[in-house]
């Protein structure tokens, strides 16, 4: 066996022999072991959700079968090309006769980009809210008094309620004649009005899995040692320093995890505002659909485009999560390595 | 003996233990505080809950009424959910529920606890890309993923079986649980492994005996999401289930009134504060787990 | 020893997914129905009844009755949830896989034509013809697909005008009638009239309602729009004009069923229009302050010679194409329309009955005060659009309607943008 960081003490060793990446392995068939366990996780993942995104994806290359007035059947089908993509991106509608016209309103192609307008602007709120929320009640929860196995029971209530009752007590909240209008003394149209219908959404979702947040943040809280406080404490560090210098830095890990997370849920979220406000709100009555509500409003009318559609938000996400893990450094390897390599 | 990573000589001390009186007064604004914040978590997490309580006490014909305790107290939302006169079977679904959960929490946390354990501690090719697939699984619209499962489920024979419902939530599980365990275990010092190594323990103990352990509040903390995620999961559920087989948020979708377009909002509140208590009661027995592992000990050797 | 337990286990999931992904590879084929013996010949054996939640203990009685007089040709409830869209999903989940385990599908009026025009649906022609004569003609009309019938009408339903009769003691005959009783609403300072104008099936039906009294069309037989006229204008401007000048409520555009019915109860409609399970609610609900004080009539239409075109909802049973026991199913759809299962649905569970004459019966007439108002509002209802694109026009209606009555485009653009919109369908 080459020589390891050895059985050095502490920080101070590490940080003397920075490591290089790693000699070839601890054991001999690391690799194949490494391999092996992976394999579970990856074949549930390949057949529940793998199989169906390349279906998809095949699918959407299909146009959906047509109308034939004459027989008054559907029929037929065959290769569409890119037409199911481009008439969402460009909202131009194809015609019986081969060419193409700007989809006119009410058709669901002329929602696609307010969708994905609302399903970011509902991210970026929801997101940025329950992290401040979920970081202080982590906060207020990392500690020992007596109490806290009822104060973090409590805190899990508004998760464990499924998302459908959850919607429902929202609407019923938020009803003209609720308790929200009562409460406040105000007469707001909250599941009809623009603004009103997006914040009861958000509203909602944030209630809803700040515990989410706030749980995985915990988590991570309660590894950070004690000592590490105290140690600042001697040194003279005041409350806000130890938050910033130690627990964010520290935090960090579960914190990325949690926001990649959450951000990746509500680029999805469907249920929520589906019952809350059945996508509606505004005069225009979309101020709050989302690329969920559009996708299973399109399976309704033809399952090919409902592929495209699909195929279109997993990318979307799938270039959110990009970014967020190229900038934001959620990659949790590069803790590990550069814990190896002594840096903490 | 394995080493300390932290370099102070004040090991073992616990957050209990008394402090100099020289901070005293720091100590009571802090407490004041952190009263005040945990007051202010209660109301937010508890106020719509008591709403939803308090709701499903009322009779049907005051569902609107806005006082904080109901003017005509009632239990009949209770009764009307728990009763099978008309074929509701809310008792039996809230059994399939905990069965479902149970399977797909084990199972997700123990494949969840390999793979992560292989992506943080291992080195092996083709790693970013297993992380990237893992993650991309979580990035498909649920709602996507309904008519090619159905049929798939069809075609096999198990549509309203326990395992039709159950195989979909482990994977939808699995990415959260991966990433996080990942991130846990990435964050265990290097020297302990090592150092058990060097003490004579195969990998697999020492993973057992030492790694476990302290990574012990995020697997618990895994486990309560995946458990809750399985127990909210609406969608294929309410498609790949049976009569037989169906879990609490379908029992719950069938509530209505006794006649077409009436919908009782009192007993949906009935039926979720029902669907509530014992997820409530499953975190209060796991709540201690979630406390560090280190204050055991368990680093300090 | 850690490796070889690992790696067995590796290889048997391995062998399981490979199983998985084998079987599943095809699409369509059948998963083993319980009838599957015999399939091409034996035409009669046992069926599967499906239908959405039976709240109100309808089925269960049915089906023991004619298991009674029928051992060998049983029937077995299969209940779905009590949501339509979860109703509608579950049918197309079953239809595309070829089920023939779902024998008699109980089908809202709306998706006839889809499901019809995507032959799923045994057409009831030739052996499989019913009598319709017996049924109010505009539920046959919905069970009309391109010339054929392909569902037999088992219930139907139609919206009702509820009015304070101790303010208002006759009601009003046309819309302008009824706007001119609002200032009766004013004066006793509650809201004049309310629908269903939330964005969802509701305001569908409610928009319907305005456009077809004022004497427009919005398809043709063969689905081809035919909305964008003077009276569909008309129709729409109507309720544009209400909420503008505050005749309906600006909350009403907030409003499902429960909501309005629980204003109208609550004392602050004059005129709301709702489905027939208000009446009872109203009359026995504690909170009901309209106990005794409100009567139901026909919908106002556009003069005062012809009530108001309601539009027509209820339920009809349909024979699976995949059914292996059809002439069974067939006497089933029959057993659904006698008159005695009709009467049983009606007083069991108030829905209104396809059979025309239940609805002269005085005895009926005495326990269900707004039958004779309903069998009017039926008999002059008419369909939501007939179309396989139903999922498209309605979101094209809804979207357009909402707009147009809250002012943000006119009413001639909102019509001409769902003509546009229901003619790019097809393609």
């Amino acid at each position: 066996m080459t020589a390891t960081s050895g059985v050095a003490t502490g920080e101070a060793a590490r940080a003397q022999t920075p490591q290089q990446p790693r000699r070839k392995s601890l054991h001999a068939g690391e690799g194949r072991r490494g391999l092996l366990l992976v394999t579970p996780t990856i074949i549930l993942l390949a057949v529940v959700i793998g199989y169906p995104i390349v279906r998809g994806v095949v699918m959407s290359f299909q146009k959906d079968p047509g109308f034939n007035r004459a027989t008054g059947t559907f029929e037929g089908g065959g290769f569409a090309g890119f037409q199911n993509y481009t008439r969402f991106l460009f909202n131009q509608c194809p015609t019986a006769t081969g060419g193409t016209i700007k989809c006119p309103p009410g058709r669901i192609e002329t929602l696609f980009w307010p969708s994905v307008w609302n399903t970011i602007l509902f991210t970026v709120i929801t997101v940025a809210i329950e992290v401040v929320l979920g970081l202080a009640f982590a906060l207020v929860m990392n500690g020992s008094f007596r109490g806290r196995g009822l104060l973090r029971a409590s805190v899990l209530v508004p998760w464990s309620i499924p998302t459908a009752v959850t919607a429902k007590l929202w609407f019923f909240i938020f009803a003209y004649a609720g308790i929200a209008n009562a409460a406040l003394h105000t007469n707001i149209l909250w599941t009809a009005a623009e603004w009103p219908s997006r914040f009861a959404v958000i509203i909602a979702d944030v209630w809803k899995t700040t515990p989410f947040m706030a749980l995985l943040i915990l988590a991570g809280l309660q590894i950070i040692p004690d000592e590490i406080y105290e140690a600042a404490r001697v040194d003279g560090a005041g409350a806000w320093q130890r938050f910033t210098q130690i627990t964010l830095p520290l935090v960090r890990p579960a914190l990325m995890v949690a926001v990649l997370f959450r951000t990746l849920d509500v680029l999805r979220i469907y249920d929520l505002p589906q019952i809350l406000t059945g996508g509606g709100g505004g005069t225009n009555g979309h101020a709050t659909t989302t690329l969920s509500i559009l996708v299973v409003d399109q399976i309704k009318q033809g399952f090919n485009r409902a592929a495209a559609l699909s195929t279109m938000t997993f990318l979307l996400i799938f270039f959110v999560a990009f970014l967020f893990v190229k900038f934001l450094g959620a990659n949790v390897i590069q803790t590990q390595q550069t814990q190896r390599g002594g840096k903490i | 003996m394995a080493s300390t990573t932290a370099g102070t000589s004040t090991a073992g001390r616990s957050r209990t233990d008394a402090v100099p009186t020289y901070e005293k007064p720091r100590v009571t604004w802090q407490a004041v505080r952190k009263f005040i914040g945990i007051i202010a978590i209660v109301v937010f997490c508890l106020g719509p809950f008591y709403w939803m309580i308090v709701t499903s006490f009322r009779p049907v014909d005051y569902t609107f009424e806005t006082t904080l305790w109901p003017t005509h107290f009632t239990l009949d939302n209770y009764a009307a959910a728990f009763s099978t006169k008309l074929g509701n079977h809310f008792g039996r679904a809230l059994v399939n529920s905990f069965i479902i959960g149970v399977f797909t929490t084990i199972i997700a946390v123990i494949c969840g606890i390999f793979c992560a354990y292989a992506l943080a501690r291992l080195q092996f090719r083709f790693k970013f890309l297993i992380l990237g697939v893992i993650l991309g699984a979580s990035m498909f619209p649920g709602v996507a993923l309904l008519t090619p499962l159905f049929q798939l489920f069809t075609n096999i024979g198990w549509m309203g079986t326990y395992q039709a419902l159950i195989i979909p939530d482990i994977s939808f599980a699995l990415p959260l649980t991966v990433y996080t365990l990942t991130a846990f275990f990435a964050e265990m010092p290097w020297e302990l492994e090592e150092a058990a190594t060097v003490d004579g323990c195969t990998p697999g103990q020492a993973f057992r005996k030492i790694i476990l352990p302290l990574a012990a509040p995020g697997l618990f903390t895994t486990a309560i999401l995946a458990f809750i995620a399985s127990w909210n999961e609406y969608l294929l559920a309410s498609e790949l289930s049976s009569d037989r087989t169906q879990p609490v948020t379908v029992a719950i979708a069938a509530f209505q009134g006794a006649l077409p377009h009436q919908e009782p909002y009192t007993t949906v509140m009935a039926a979720g504060t029902i669907v509530t208590v014992p997820l409530v009661i499953l975190v209060l027995l796991l709540q201690r787990r979630i406390v560090a592992g280190l204050t055991a000990g368990g680093v300090k050797g | 020893m850690i490796n070889r337990r690992k790696g067995v286990a590796a290889v048997a999931v391995v062998g399981a997914a490979v199983l998985l992904a084998a079987c599943g590879g095809s699409s369509g084929s059948s998963g083993g129905g319980s009838s599957s013996q015999a399939a091409a010949g034996a035409a009669r054996g046992p069926i599967t009844y499906v239908q959405g939640k039976d709240n109100s203990n309808t089925v269960r009685p049915l089906l023991d009755k004619w298991n009674a007089a029928h051992p060998n040709e049983k029937v077995t409830f299969k209940e779905q949830s009590d949501q339509a869209d979860q109703q509608h999903d579950d049918l197309v989940q079953h239809f595309q896989a070829k089920d023939p385990n779902y024998d008699v599908a109980s089908v809202d009026v709306i998706w006839t034509a889809e499901f019809a025009a995507k032959g799923w649906l045994q057409p009831l022609e030739g052996q499989y013809a019913i009598d319709t004569a017996a049924l109010l003609k505009p539920t046959v009309e919905s069970a009309t697909f391109n010339g054929k019938l392909y569902v037999a009408p088992v219930t139907s339903d139609g919206g009702l005008l509820y009015y304070r009769k101790d303010l208002v003691p006759t009601p009003p005959k046309t819309w302008d009638e009824m706007m001119t009783d609002c200032s009766i609403a004013k004066k006793n300072g509650i809201d004049c009239y309310a629908g269903q104008f939330a964005q969802y099936e509701g305001l569908t039906v409610n928009a319907a309602e305005a456009i077809n009294t004022a004497g427009g069309k919005i398809v043709a037989a063969d689905g081809s729009p035919t909305i964008d006229s003077p009276e569909s204008v008309k129709g729409l401007q109507r309720l544009a004009d209400a909420y503008k000048n505050g005749d309906i409520p600006k909350q009403a555009i907030t409003f499902q069923e429960e909501q309005g019915r629980m204003q109208f109860e609550a004392g602050k409609l004059l005129f709301l229009r709702n489905w027939p399970y208000v009446y009872s609610l109203a009359t026995k609900d504690a909170t009901s302050k309209v106990k005794g004080k409100f009567a139901v009539a026909p919908l106002p239409g556009d003069s005062a010679s012809k009530p108001g075109a309601s539009s027509l909802g209820g339920h009809n049973a349909a024979i699976s194409q995949y059914s292996a026991h059809k002439l069974t199913a067939l006497d089933f759809l029959k057993f659904l329309e006698s008159p005695d299962t009709q009467r049983f649905l009606l007083t069991q569970a108030s829905n209104a009955p396809a059979l025309a004459s239940l609805y002269d019966d005085p005895a009926l007439n005495k326990q269900f005060g707004y039958l004779s108002t309903l069998k009017t509002s039926i008999s002059n209802a008419v369909p939501r659009p007939v179309t396989p694109f139903y999922p498209a026009v309605t979101k094209a209606i809804e979207q357009n309607s909402y707009a147009a009555i809250q002012g943000a485009k006119t009413p001639e653009q909102a019509i001409k943008d769902i003509q546009a919109a229901i003619a790019a369908q097809g393609s």
